[in-house]
């Protein structure tokens, strides 16, 4: 399993990868709303958590559809299927997710607090931002490794996948924006949704996998 | 250990390519499978492997040991693809699927040895030409220990001296106790080697 983690950490750096894709479009989306919104200060800090929320899950949705199509492309994912009785298909998809998110959507949390100084937020803010994308976007992956698998057999699955996906994001969305207004705005509260917002990835870690891998199993033609 | 299939059927999209075929292979038996493009020579191999459903009959292992209960965990499938990475090493590939797969039997230099590769581990798969893709592929055969091979068109190409050595290492397989299906119009050469004609009357 570590070495199925290797393989596709490696694939997501080398040439071909999207380990930076998902970062230059983060940056792109979120360079561009100052200039859109206006030169508002305290606008651009009240919205600030909301868009680099918002610019970090189209991010995220970016690069799912490459997530099992490059292996059916070569025929890894027919051996993949096939090991089933060593390593529990559901563990497999899971160990990828896991090197997908650390490859391809960590380097967006590590990128979002210098994207946060665009927005002019504050230092808390960006920290809480930050945190709340660390424990919310493995969500978004183990979601949209389901879709992943869905639309695995179809050419042009990207866009699909993304609308397969976003609805099902959305709760993701809410309880991590509301957790990042909640450690800056009084009144608020920080630990509920922030704590929502873990269950849901504790829960999705377990769906999207166990989902995904029904799909991938019945996909195969 | 044995391979047996009864009276199995399979279909693409709703429509039967092949139905009631039946064999069985006992250690060290050969299965070569042949017939014309179309007779459904690759679905039957994914029907055997579990990649496509039976449409109808059965095929199963009997008296499989511990480590291969079933066909999916005692079986190594080549298909029309090598399942390599273009953007990784041979050495990098092959090593991932030794550690995947498990029941580790060469080391990687050794089977890279084996199929005439040696020495060119470090370069990526991408820069292979086809036949040294293909022979890369079967060295994946040999990392990891499997009794079954399923092999489709296991020598599209591959030059004459490695259609020879490759014929050698089936039949070391098969020596050793193995088990082979292969869709392949290559001689084996071996005595055990039963026929499976497919084609339109099948």
């Amino acid at each position: 399993m570590w070495s199925l983690f290797l393989r596709d950490i490696r694939l997501s750096i080398r040439a071909g990868g999207g380990a930076l894709t998902g970062v230059i479009f983060f940056l792109a989306v979120i360079a561009t709303i100052p200039f859109g919104v206006g030169p508002d200060l305290k606008l651009l800090a009240r919205i600030g958590p909301a868009i680099l929320w918002i610019g970090a899950l189209l991010a995220c949705l970016l690069g799912l559809d490459r997530l099992f199509q490059a292996d059916r492309e070569d025929g890894s994912l027919d051996l993949l299927v096939l090991g089933n009785d060593r390593h529990m298909l559901a563990l497999t998809v899971l160990v990828k997710c896991l090197a997908h998110w650390a490859g391809s959507v960590l380097p967006l949390v590590v990128a979002a607090p210098l994207l946060g100084l665009f927005m002019n937020m504050e230092p808390l803010s960006i920290g809480a931002t930050a945190l709340t994308l660390l424990i919310g976007t493995p969500a978004i992956t183990f979601i949209g490794a389901a879709g992943a698998a869905v639309a695995v057999a179809l050419p042009r699955g990207g866009l699909l996948i993304s609308v397969l996906v976003l609805p099902l994001t959305i709760p993701v969305l809410i309880f991590g924006v509301s957790a990042s207004y909640g450690a800056v705005a009084d009144p608020d509260p920080f630990a509920q949704p922030f704590l929502i917002l873990a269950a849901l990835t504790l829960f999705l870690a377990v769906l999207g996998p166990v989902a995904a891998a029904l799909a991938l199993r019945h996909g195969t033609d | 250990m044995r391979l047996i299939a009864e009276n199995l059927g399979g279909e693409r999209g709703g429509e039967t390519v092949f139905s009631g075929i039946g064999f069985a292979l006992e250690n060290g038996q050969a299965l070569v499978v042949t017939g014309p493009n179309g007779s459904g020579k690759s679905t039957l191999l994914r029907t055997i492997a579990g990649l496509l459903p039976r449409a109808e009959g059965d095929v199963r292992i009997e008296g499989g040991s511990e480590t291969f209960p079933t066909i999916a965990s005692a079986v190594h499938y080549l298909g029309h693809l090598n399942a390599m990475k273009t953007a990784l090493s041979v050495m990098e590939n092959l090593r991932f699927w030794r550690d995947f797969n498990g029941d580790g039997q060469l080391g990687v230099e050794e089977a890279l040895e084996t199929v005439g590769l040696g020495g060119i581990g470090y370069l990526p798969f991408g820069y292979l030409s086809t036949g040294q893709r293909r022979r890369a592929a079967i060295a994946k055969l040999l990392v990891s220990h499997r009794p079954l091979w399923l092999l489709d068109e296991p020598t599209a190409g591959l030059d004459k001296a490695s259609e020879e050595r490759f014929a050698g290492l089936m039949a070391r397989h098969c020596a050793e106790g193995g088990i082979v299906v292969a869709a392949t119009h290559l001689p084996l050469g071996l005595d055990g080697a039963q026929a499976l004609a497919m084609g339109e009357a099948a």
